[in-house]
Order: structure tokens, then sequence, then C-alpha cells
């Protein structure tokens, strides 16, 4: 087997590709080689074409010119089946299970071994499952249906599957985007054992600093183009950052200073059985608060509760003075209050609905000319926000699905800001989205804190914590356990108090 | 403009694909009902005589007043089976309170308020106890027609004053068209409908509800208070529209409209309303009803037996339905074969 040092004859490489979709030109003369034994970052901004050259590699687009080579011969792909005959296995973000199917039933889907008589061969399928997961050293048992399991496991069953069909390239799409620290430091644990093999890892991130602990060299694009391929050692974030950007991106956290106000948010021992117990906190105007903790410590749960969306069974909440209803969105909203909330696919947008349906359905009080709603108005007021928020799209009539994630993002931010909020909760605001929007929306966040929002902030990005916060407040098991400034915030400090120990998480 | 292809735009494109295709499809149901009236008025004498388009449309006066509120329910991804059983669950009341010598001006708000309470009840179970309205209605599908048993057994009320059933009958027409009055009603009913549907906060909160509940849970919307709503409409217009039925037959019976339900929900499906909440168009469900009642009328004036008229009203049904997923998955098959179909180039 490989081991560390490159072997001389990548496994798998793309040569002067280039594929366009109409007049669209995705991929313009690209080159890339993957070594046997490496974990290869692919870096780029959204829309730089990192989905269509994986695409390239995994048999679903055709090159319109150049060539893709295995093992150093050109091949064509017709289809994603011949990939995976190759030997290449992608793994997506968000992984396509059956649910009612067991792990072993899934990685064997449609290729059971077969007794006499054509039955099913469910002891063969065990074992061969249970030595998949030791192989990755994880510990799942293969009898376990596949509802139920957190994303992160089922990304795993869906590398074991991979490996049964032995992948000798895996191509990981944003594969952490939706894992916790944990989780993250478990599949990057795989992915050495997979490299150990010989095997060579495509990965795919937005965050630059796993980019930086789990590759060894990274191959960046611009709209389409090929930019750098290099050995990681030798660059620093910045120099990453500026080859994706293609300038200087002055500042990731521009954080403004803003003068503090009176209390726009107050919440008083918030308690809800079993999630999270005697919750207090205020955020003033011109204030932007932290909410960290580890996933799971009950930070969108408390959101949800100060927004009504869930039911709190104790405490309150008031906005500028007076207390909510409780579990009333509708009466959080007419307070003042707007939630960003995490799950944009599911609870921020209706994907089937156009961008300025989206936009208007927090006003829909507000686009009405003689009690009816005006067509025009809705436009305008989407019109307005895009220009604000500088979204990009191409009609706001067309359906908030064909933006990308950054976008989206700009779409559920314009969709409560145009509801004129006192107080605004982002719940992960920049999960998923490229460095270049991050940037533009913490701009947007500090701007408006600048003119006297209060802004509660839940992130898991610490680095996004640190840079963005006046005051980090850190919640460990369903209890708020400490109350940071601005001045002594750091990673380590925020951590300690998130994993309620003094000591730095597996991440 | 981020214009790249990216793998997470490809499913949404299919979706907005499906959809473009939906909003044509009432078109296409509006164009087919036209063609089917002309195909009508050349083929079969006596169609187009204002006496038949006044029986054709008059038949389908229930079936289509019941379409309105079907049509927002199933927008907003819910479904009523029950509104036959609470047709005949009002025509047994009406029937029951007359005999019992009641004043019609008495017994029609009586009925309307058991519709209510219909409607409160499916709407409760589905708001409040969370279960999914297509169990629920089957349940009470069952508990309102034995219910209208309890109330009438299996008699027939048939001496209704001369002066209600006139009103309800095909032979009464608004002086000079061949509209009846329980079809001038749905007229009337259909134009709020529609003004509700796409030109209301609420219309556009039933398309969030039906596309995606989460998120219009999230933006705000109140989904159980809507969604309650619109099952007491429903319930509301159902027992009405046993009133009329009554009226329209001079008998009052506990079986009245048995079945109608799958008309009702075939026109709405027919007129391009996506079962799976999110889409349509009031025009395309009132196309799809006029179209039913038009083809039924064909067909009988053609002495084509009942059992076929059924058959008739399935297949349509089942092409409505798959017609606009055929065409959607054609359309994106030649798309991927032009996208995967290399460029010229010298090898």
């Amino acid at each position: 087997m490989n081991q560390s040092a490159p072997d001389p004859a990548p496994v798998l490489a793309l040569k002067g590709v280039s594929k366009s979709f109409g007049a669209v030109r995705a991929l313009q003369d690209v080159s890339l080689q993957l070594f046997p034994g490496e974990a290869h970052a692919l870096a780029g901004e959204n829309g730089a074409g990192k989905s269509t050259l994986i695409k390239a590699l995994a048999g679903v687009h055709r090159p319109d010119s150049g060539e893709v080579l295995l093992d150093g011969e050109p091949v064509v792909f017709h289809g994603p089946a011949d990939a995976r005959d190759a030997g290449i296995a992608v793994i997506y973000q968000e992984p396509t299970l059956f649910p009612d199917l067991s792990i072993a039933e899934n990685i064997f889907m449609g290729r059971q071994p077969r007794r006499a008589l054509g039955r099913i061969d469910r002891k063969a399928v065990h074992a061969t499952t249970a030595g998949l997961m030791r192989r990755l050293g994880v510990d799942l048992s293969p009898d376990r249906p596949a509802r139920g399991l957190s994303i992160a496991d089922q990304q795993i069953v869906e590398i074991a599957k991979a490996l049964s069909f032995d992948a000798r390239v895996l191509i990981m799409d944003e594969p952490t985007a939706a894992l916790t620290g944990s989780e993250t430091a478990r599949l990057f644990s795989v992915v050495q054992t997979l490299r150990a093999e010989g095997a060579a890892v495509l990965f795919i991130s937005h965050r630059l600093d796993e980019i930086f602990e789990l590759c060894q060299r990274v191959t960046t694009l611009r709209d389409g183009r090929w930019i750098s391929s290099e050995p990681l050692e030798e660059l620093t974030e910045d120099d990453l950052v500026r080859r994706m950007v293609g300038r200087d991106l002055d500042d990731l956290y521009p954080k403004q200073e803003a003068e503090v106000g009176e209390v726009a948010l107050s919440v008083h021992r918030l308690t809800r059985e079993g999630v999270f117990r005697d919750v207090s906190f205020d955020v003033r105007r011109g204030e932007i608060v932290a909410l960290a903790g580890l996933v799971g410590a009950g930070r969108t749960e408390v959101a949800q509760a100060v927004f009504g969306v869930d039911r709190a069974d104790a405490g309150e909440v008031k906005v500028g003075g007076t207390v909510l209803r409780p579990g009333s969105p509708t009466a959080a909203m007419a307070a003042g209050l707007a939630l960003v909330p995490e799950d944009r696919r599911q609870r921020g947008l209706v994907m089937d609905l156009s961008i300025e349906r989206n936009i208007g359905l927090t006003g829909l009080d507000e686009v009405r000319k003689r009690g009816l709603v005006s067509r025009a108005l809705e436009h305008d007021r989407a019109a307005d926000w895009a220009v604000r928020l500088q979204l990009k799209y191409n009609r706001l009539a067309d359906s908030v699905g064909v933006l990308s994630g950054g976008n989206q993002q700009k779409v559920v931010l314009a969709k409560w800001l145009a509801t004129g909020p006192a107080v605004l909760i982002v719940d992960e605001p920049t999960r998923g989205i490229d460095v270049g929007t991050k940037a533009e929306v913490h701009r947007l966040l500090s701007s408006l804190a600048a003119d006297g929002l209060a802004v509660l902030m839940i992130s898991s990005d610490l680095p996004e914590v640190i840079g963005m916060a006046d005051r980090v407040l850190v919640m460990h098991e369903g209890r708020l356990v400490a109350e940071i400034p601005r001045a002594s915030a750091t990673e380590e400090s925020v951590m300690a108090a998130a994993t309620g120990r003094n000591e730095r998480a597996a991440a | 403009m981020t214009t790249a292809p990216d793998t997470k735009t490809a499913p949404a494109s299919r979706a907005s694909l499906v959809r473009s295709l939906a909003l044509r499809w009432d078109t296409a149901v509006g164009v087919l009902l036209v063609a089917v009236l002309v195909v009508g008025l050349g083929s079969t004498d006596g169609f187009g005589s204002s006496e038949n388009l006044a029986f054709a449309f008059n038949d389908i006066a229930e079936v289509a007043i019941i379409a309105l509120p079907m049509t927002l329910l199933v927008v907003a991804g819910q479904v009523d089976l029950s509104v036959a059983s609470m047709l005949g669950l009002g025509s047994a009341l009406t029937g029951a309170l007359w005999e019992a010598g009641w004043a019609f001006e008495t017994i029609v708000p009586v009925v309307l308020l058991v519709g209510v309470a219909g409607g409160l009840l499916n709407g409760w179970l589905v708001t409040r106890v969370g279960l999914p309205s297509l169990a629920v209605t089957i349940g009470t599908l069952a508990l309102y027609r034995g219910l209208a048993s309890v109330a009438l057994g299996s008699d027939a009320v048939t001496d209704f004053p001369q002066t209600y059933a006139d009103w309800a009958v095909d032979t009464t027409t608004v002086p000079g068209t061949f509209l009846t009055y329980p079809v001038l009603l749905f007229i009337v009913l259909a134009a709020v409908t529609a003004v509700v549907l796409h030109a209301t906060g609420l219309g556009r909160s039933l398309f969030a509800i039906g596309a995606q509940e989460e998120a219009a849970y999230f933006a705000g919307i109140r989904v159980k208070r809507i969604k309650l709503l619109l099952f007491v409409v429903t319930g509301l217009f159902s027992a009405f529209a046993g009133v009329i039925f009554t009226l329209r037959y001079g008998s009052a019976r506990a079986d009245n409209g048995l079945g109608f339900e799958m008309l009702v929900i075939a026109s709405v499906l027919l007129g391009g309303i996506d079962f799976d909440g999110g889409k349509g168009t009031l025009f395309g469900a009132v196309a799809g009803v006029l179209l039913i009642g038009v083809l039924k009328n064909l067909l009988t004036l053609n002495d084509i037996a009942n059992e076929v008229q059924v058959i008739v009203t399935g297949l349509l049904l089942v092409a409505s339905v798959l017609t606009p997923r055929v065409i959607a998955t054609v359309v994106e098959r030649r798309h991927r074969r032009a996208a995967n179909t290399p460029a010229p180039q010298s090898t």
C-alpha cells in the first residue's frame, strides 16, 4: 500500500477539461491530479465550478473537451455507474439512504449476496457490513435502521458503501457542513484511515481551517478556471482566500463599534423541560451577542422558544419592555422580533416559491393595496432588499431554489429585515455559504447593529463568534454557563465553557 | 450572476419546470373544455340548447360549489373526504326538520351551523390532535353519513314547497340566460374564492403552507388557524350543497350525494391542483369541474351508459395527474441528453 509520499502516477486526473452549459462556461481548461494516499482540497467560491468538476469526475457530465485520465489512461464515463465501477465514489453533503432499511441493507441495496433460491444472504450482508465498520473504526451496528441516524452517521454509511465497491477515489462534497465538531473529527480520522490504505480523497469545504487540517494539497478554481494546485504547507489562510476570491478580502469579520443602547430583548428564566432550563439574558440595541455552545446544547431551541415557534414551559420574554404572548410567532413579529432559522431549506424559505413571494411572506399586510395583495408592491419590496443585500439573481419571479446557498441566505435575511425588526436572531447565519458572501453577511450584521438593531447570533463557527460578538453567551447541556465579554473571548475560553470543563473539545 | 450550474440547482430547476407545466396545465384544461364544448355543439343535437346547458351545469352545481373550498384545502396540502357525507347530512337534516314542522327559514341556518360544526371537528382533529387530514376525513366520511341515517333513516322527504324547489331546479333560470340560481351562486363564490386564493395574504399563505408548512410557520403564518378555517368553510359549503341538492331533486335522503367526494377531488386534480400542495390556480379547478360536467352531459346525450361515464372520469383523472409529470420527465431527459452530447472536436 502506498503510504504518505504521493505516488508519481496520479490515480485520477483531469487534463484541460472544459464544459459549457448553453452560454455558461462552467469549466475552462481545468486540470487536476489526484494521487493515491492524498487528501486533496478543492477550493473556490460558490459558482466557481467545483460541482461541475465533481460531476465530470463522477461521470455525470461528459466534458466538452479535455480528458479524464484513470491511472494515466484516457477514459470516458458514460454515466455515474461507469465511474463507480472504475472506483470513484462521491459522498454528498446530504446522504440519501432508505430510512426504513438497515445500515447493512442500504449498503448492499440492489446487489445483495444471494443464497439458494435467490434468498438474500443476511448473514453475509451483516458480516461484511460489520467488517466495513471495523475497518473505518466506527461503532455502528449493521442492523440499525437508517432512520434516526445523524447526518454524520449517514455519511459513514455512504463511505462504507463506497468501500464495498472498492473505491480508490473518494470525492466528498461539503461533508462537514452539517456536522458537529466531534463528528467532523471522526470523519477526519476515517479519511486518514482511507488515505493510509492508499485511497485518494478529494475534499470540498467552505471551512478553511478544515482544509488546512485535513489536506496536503489544494486546487483552487475561480469563475470556472484553474487558478492553482499547490501544497498547503506553503500557504496561509489569507493566501488561499486571495486565490479563491481573486483579491484581498479586507476583513472577514468587519466588526464596527456601535453605541450600546437600552435593552431590546430580555429573556427571563426561560425553561423548556428536558431541553433547556433557567435561561436569562438581555440583548441591547447596537449589540451583537453570540450564543455559543456545542450542537445539542439547546441554543436553537432557546431561539425558537424566544420567537414563539416552540412553547416554553416557564419564564418570559420581553421585547422593548412588553411581555410576549408565549407560543406565538405572530406576536413576536408584531413586537419586532425576527428569527433567521438555521435550516434554510426547511424553515427559512419555501423552496418552491419565487424570491419575491418568499420575501413578501413576512409582510403580507404590508404589500396590500385596497385590501388585496399587490404584485407590484410585493415585487418592489423584494427588489428593494435585493439591491440592498446585493442579491445575485436572474428574475425575482424565479424559484428561490435556483439560487446558491449564500444568495438563499440573503433572501432569508431580506425577508426578515423587511419587517423592520428591533431584534434580529440569526441561527448559524453563514453555515455552508462561501467566504465572500460570509464577509458580506458579517458586514451587514455589523452595520445593522451600528444602526441600533439588537442582534442575537447563534454560531458554531468560533472565529465568527470571536470576530463578531460584543458579548458571548455560552450554553452547555441546556444551561447558560458563561458570559464572556469581547475583550476576554477567545476560542479557548468559549470552548472551555461550552464543554463544561476546562479543556479543548476534540475538534 | 451565479449562473454556473451546480448540484443544488438541479432538483430546484426541475421543480420549477414541473410548476411551469402545471401552470400551463390549467390553461390546457381550459382549452380542452372549450374544445369539448365546440365538438359537442357540432356533434350532438340538443347539446347547445339553453335548456340543456341549464341542465348540464345545474347538474354539477353542488360538486362545483364544494370544489371551491376543496381547491383551497388541496393547495394548502390538505384534503377533505367527508364533503359528500356532509352534503348527505345536510340533506337528511333538511328533510327531518321539515318533517318535524320547522320553518324552512329556520332549517337553513341550522343546517349551515351543523356544516360549520362538522368542519370544526375535522379541523380540530387535524390541527390540534395532529392527525393527517386524509385519515381524519375518511373517519368523518363514515361518521357524517352515519349521522345522516340517524337523522332520517331510510325515508325520503319530498313534500317541499314549490317556491323553494323552484329556486334550485334547472327550469328556473336567470332571465335571459341559461344560468340557474345554484350556478349563479357558484359563479359568485368562484369569483370570491379566486380573489382569496390569488390576491390576498391568506391565499399567499395557503401556497406557502402547501409547499412547505414548516417554513410558513417560521414566517409567522398562523398555519393551524388557517387550516381550521378551511375545514370550517368546506363543511359550511358542503352542508349548503346538501340543501341545494335536496331542493333540486325535491327529495331529502340520507344517501344523497353518495360518492361525490371523488367527483369533487377528481375535478380539482384535473384542473392541475397538485395533490402535494402548493401549486395550482382556481381557474384550473373551475375548468376541471366544468369539463367533467360537460363530458358527463355529452355522454348522457349520446346514450352512453353511466358505468362508461365513471370509467371516462377515472381515466381523465389519471391522465391529468400523469401527463404533466410525463412531459416534465421527457423534457428533462432531453435537456440531459443535450448537456451530455460532446461538442464536435478533433481527436
